[in-house]
């Protein structure tokens, strides 16, 4: 019997092909988010508000993530900006293969923010990295307060908190305060925006920390010049 | 939920160690983090299904799972952080860094040579 030490990542294939995303978006000076939420979340309309408010001039692009149809793309397109849909057929995340694949024809020079909206789902997109800045995770206020204590990893990966659908506070049970006490007990000093898509509440925060997120990527971008 | 993609993962890349040494592997050793969203168990049950009737039918699993330890920046103490408590039980101060837990990592793999054929 021999035993042979292998010491790699289960995923390393996968890191790989996110390592080399990742050095494209580098070089192309492109801040790459990942939305990660369980289905209903609101991260389709996040991304419409989103659009809705960035000027025509942005040179954003969105690669929406589902098992089935094409809803969330048409939903989106109608801003103008290039998007596209990612069907699985079935797989619960996005991998950084199917990034690679759907990024083919686009020309990143041309970017400034590609948003990638994931598979509903707070389990599985935690593991695979798609070569972005960062993974921002969406908790709506129909959800438990307890929902970062359950699902920790995706959590603790996150550099931002989006809680949403704020405006229905009033009439649901949802301890907002504990809800950002728990998400800070899994990763402490995470950053947390409160939203409403509906009210309007919260969206200039959340542009706000885009653009701060998009002026690090830069900086960190020239720094390697 | 995604323990069949990692199990197929897992196949692969021991499939692949054993062809460069024309070995047949016997036994697969993974670390598995808390942190990591995956179940052990759901894991487990994904090997043997995917091995099931093949020629690594029989083939171990051994899984190490690793507790979520964060060493201080203070004092460097190293600790398991359960019921997220992120104070060092040694100075007190919460200033620390993830060490273990996040871990999805094969370790090793057992070979053992192929009987030379008697045919």
């Amino acid at each position: 019997m021999n035993r042979v030490p292998l010491e790699k990542k289960v995923l390393s294939e996968n890191d790989r092909v996110a390592a080399e995303l990742r050095e494209r978006f580098r070089q192309n000076d492109v801040l790459v988010v990942n939305l990660i939420s369980s289905p209903g979340s609101g991260k389709t309309t996040l991304l419409e508000k989103t659009l809705e408010a960035l000027p025509r001039t942005e040179r954003v692009a969105v690669l929406t993530g589902d098992i089935q149809t094409e809803n969330d793309a048409n939903r989106l397109k109608r801003f103008g900006f290039p998007t596209k849909q990612i069907t699985t057929g079935g797989t619960c995340h996005l991998d950084a293969r199917m990034i690679d694949k759907h990024l083919a024809d686009w020309n990143l020079g041309e970017l400034g923010i590609l948003f990638i909206e994931n598979v509903g789902n707070l389990v599985c997109p935690s593991s695979y990295d798609l070569g972005e800045a960062a993974k921002i995770v969406l908790l709506s206020v129909t959800e438990g307060e307890d929902k970062p204590l359950k699902y920790p990893s995706i959590f603790f990966k996150s550099e931002l908190v989006i809680i949403t659908k704020t405006d229905l506070l009033p009439y649901v049970p949802f301890d907002i305060a504990k809800a950002e006490e728990n998400a800070r007990k899994v990763h402490p000093g995470v950053e947390v925006v409160r939203v409403s898509c509906t009210a309007g509440y919260g969206l200039q925060e959340w542009l706000q920390w885009l653009e701060v997120k998009k002026t690090a990527v830069r900086q960190e971008a020239e720094s390697y010049v | 939920m995604h323990e069949l993609g990692i199990a197929q993962s897992v196949l692969d890349a021991v499939q692949a160690e054993a062809a460069t040494r024309n070995s047949k592997p016997v036994k697969v050793g993974l670390r598995i983090g808390e942190l990591s969203a995956i179940d052990p168990d759901a894991l487990r049950f994904s090997f043997e299904a995917l091995t099931a009737e093949t020629d690594l039918q029989g083939l171990t699993l051994d899984i190490e799972f690793c507790r979520r330890r964060h060493r201080c920046l203070d004092c460097a103490t190293e600790f398991e952080v359960k019921d997220f408590i992120f104070d060092c039980p040694q100075c007190g101060t919460n200033r620390n860094e993830c060490i273990s837990g996040e871990e999805l990592q094969l370790a090793y793999v057992e070979l053992e040579e192929y009987e030379p054929s008697t045919a």
